[in-house]
């Protein structure tokens, strides 16, 4: 024994690699795809325009530059234009009440961003234990707790929102953060069912794998299998499937918003100022050019992101790249 | 450096409570929570198993996977139970923990009496406080027995936090101290290490560290050296046997391979279409067998005699099917010796020469019609 140790012992007395672990393999892969990285520095640029945009931006968004409107003949600024008696412009122009686009558009991003994390959160806290006790206890509590998720699944998103919408608005709920906490939810609830699938599907295949039967063998108490064992192995794809899930959620935002759910005025998200732009589509193509252009570029970065993080989690892909 | 003492853990940190107490419903429960702490012999044998029978209810019918076996472990002692795949020795392991996929398995009738508790007794929870501090298991495929996405290092932990209580820094300082022992080199370095950065032989070298983490009494190795290559196969045999020594661990080796049954174990069980047709020492059973169909498990084996020409010599036909196994000798219809008698009725164990040497034939009883 002590022979065959030594033996061993002197062949790694080389330089040890320095070990990198599965999440290290993975990232070095992310870094490589070109269109994820471009992707993850717009979902980056994205949070930090939301995180410290009030600080530096040009205008208030609720501002009202009526004068400066007034003596464009009434009609809204377009960008870059220069107004008579005028120090300052307005890089992406105004609206028709003569409030900075750019400064709009940029408190847009703080809602945006605000969907994609707090559905994802009703999305996660949701999703991840319906479909972990699924998994888990199987048999009477899996077909109901799976039902439950088919009737969600089937029942029409938009119209279950609006709905909610609808009937809460007048309610302390509906007006909580400027109307976003009731959208956000009703958002969360309705997009929980594929997190909650995928979970039940990653557990019910790792569930059988031996290292959960050694992990038996020794003991160790069911919530632990499950939180320790069972859902790190399971975090790929649900990592995958959170990002993939934001611009969804971006987007079913800005919808609910363009009919007129959702945030409340002053306050604009990319949705609402395409819909209030709408009307001067022809003359003023830039009030709804640059959110539809915002909501566009978000959506696409957080795809890439996704897709990106997909490849890198994916196991089968290791060693190849 | 002994691990013989879990309670008097390394590190310093000494043992107040275990971390989750065990929840005591049944009565067997608090014998064996009056147990846990030391490994003293409470009763005759370690582990009494009476006629546990285990079956698996699938849609084509009832799988009869172990039937009626009964046998005795005794303190430090190795056992093998051998035979061919699907003759129920992996289910009879997985029956002694009670970790038979329910549903469809189910240990059906029995009694399996672990250091004097009768563990079928024993509530679920309880049933986890046994498992692994009492009972370890190595499993066969050392590949996929380690969980990918945690370091090794947290691994053997786990055990050891779970079942004694220990901090996160003692059972660390333990999980150091296991690796070394089962040889695993600068063993702190590479307690982060995930399992992708072992090779088959140190992953299986880990897992034995797992299992002998809390110094069980009884350790079910379920062909811990299959899925390894010969030389670390030898090398693993020997880390079980010399810590098994070391430790005073009794050790059951589940194993299809005669020769590694032959260098381990001290009593041998041959396992024949879910019943033990064979039991008794090791030479008793290999060198004066008193069945035919461990003749034929002999008799297949390579020899060094055989010329490359020559073709291994197989047991004729297939093992029967589990779900209507019927009233003769199972082993008849692929028997040489089978008679009449064989065919409409199913021997017992009875004794042959040989202390507890005992074979299921009708044709080596006395008297019988085999010399």
């Amino acid at each position: 024994m002590t022979e065959q140790t030594g033996a061993i012992e002197a062949g790694v007395a080389l330089e040890r690699r320095k070990s990198t672990g599965l999440w290290g393999d993975a990232f070095r892969r992310l870094i490589r795809n070109r269109l994820a990285i471009v992707g993850g520095l717009f979902v980056i640029f994205l949070a930090l325009t939301a995180a410290i945009g009030p600080m530096v931006t040009p205008f208030e968004y609720f501002d009202q530059h009526t004068q400066e409107v007034i003596s464009n003949n009434n009609r809204p600024l377009t960008p870059m234009q220069q107004v008579e008696g005028l120090d300052h412009v307005h890089i992406l122009g105004t609206d028709n009440l003569g409030r900075d686009m750019l400064s709009r558009l940029m408190d847009g991003a703080r809602i945006s961003m605000m969907v994609a994390l707090v559905v994802q959160a009703v999305v996660l806290f949701i999703g991840i234990p319906v479909g972990a006790a699924a998994a888990w206890f199987g048999g009477r509590i899996d077909t109901f707790l799976m039902r439950i998720t088919d009737v969600v699944y089937a029942y029409p998103d938009l119209l279950f929102i609006i709905l909610l919408g609808v009937a809460f608005r007048e309610t302390f709920f509906g007006k909580a953060l400027d109307g976003l906490l009731l959208v956000f939810i009703a958002i969360g609830l309705t997009s929980w069912v594929t997190m909650a699938r995928l979970v039940r599907g990653q557990l019910l295949s790792l569930k059988e794998t031996e290292f959960v039967e050694a992990a038996k063998a020794i003991g160790v108490s069911d919530r632990r299998i499950v939180t320790r064992h069972l859902l790190p192995n399971a975090l790929g794809p649900i990592i995958v499937a959170v990002t993939l899930g934001i611009p969804t959620a971006i987007l079913a935002e800005a919808t609910l918003a363009f009919i007129g759910i959702g945030v409340q005025a002053p306050r604009a998200s990319w949705g609402s100022l395409v819909a209030d732009g709408q009307a001067y589509l022809r003359s003023f193509p830039h009030m709804v050019l640059f959110p539809a252009i915002a909501i566009a570029l978000a959506l696409i970065s957080f795809t890439f992101l996704g897709d990106g993080l997909r490849d890198a989690l994916d196991p089968k892909l290791k060693g190849k790249q | 450096m002994t691990v013989s003492d879990p309670q008097a853990p390394p590190g310093g940190a000494a043992v107040t409570e275990l971390p989750d107490s065990i929840e005591i419903t049944t009565e067997e429960g608090r014998r064996l929570a009056e147990r846990l702490a030391d490994n003293r012999p409470h009763a005759r044998k370690l582990l009494e198993v009476r006629n546990l029978s285990t079956q698996f209810f699938t849609r084509d019918g009832v799988v009869h996977a172990v039937d009626e076996v009964s046998f005795d472990v005794d303190y430090g002692e190795t056992l093998g139970l051998v035979g061919e795949s699907g003759c129920g020795k992996s289910v009879t392991a997985l029956s002694l923990v009670r970790l038979v996929p329910d549903p469809p398995g189910q240990i059906v009738d029995g009694q399996i009496i672990f250091d004097g508790i009768d563990i079928l007794k024993l509530s679920r929870s309880e049933m986890r406080r046994l498992r692994g501090r009492k009972i370890g298991f190595i499993f066969q495929d050392p590949m996929t027995s380690l969980n990918p996405t945690l370091p090794i290092g947290f691994q053997i932990s786990e055990s050891a936090r779970t079942h004694l209580g220990l901090s996160r820094n003692a059972a660390a300082d333990r999980a150091v101290e296991l690796l070394s022992k089962v040889g695993i080199p600068r063993a702190r370095d590479r307690m982060g290490d995930y399992p992708h950065q072992f090779s088959g032989g140190m992953r299986q070298r880990v897992m034995i560290a797992i299992a002998l983490a809390c110094d069980p009494m009884l350790l079910l190795a379920d062909e811990p050296t299959t899925a390894l290559d010969v030389t670390i196969q030898a090398q693993i045999l020997d880390l079980i046997r010399s810590l098994s020594a070391e430790f005073g661990t009794a050790v059951m080796l589940i194993t299809h391979d005669l020769g590694i049954a032959a260098g381990m174990c001290h009593r041998v069980n041959v396992m024949y279409a879910g019943r033990i047709v064979e039991t008794g020492i090791v030479d008793d059973v290999f060198e004066n067998s008193r069945h035919p169909y461990a003749w034929g498990l002999l008799d297949s084996l390579p020899r060094l005699t055989d010329t490359r020409a020559a073709r291994l010599r197989t047991i004729e036909g297939m093992p029967p099917d589990l779900i209507n196994p019927g009233a003769e000798c199972r082993f008849a219809p692929r028997c040489h010796y089978a008679q009449d008698r064989c065919r409409s009725e199913e021997p017992e164990l009875t004794p042959r020469d040989g202390e507890g040497h005992q074979a299921r034939c009708f044709g080596t009883e006395p008297g019988g019609w085999i010399p």
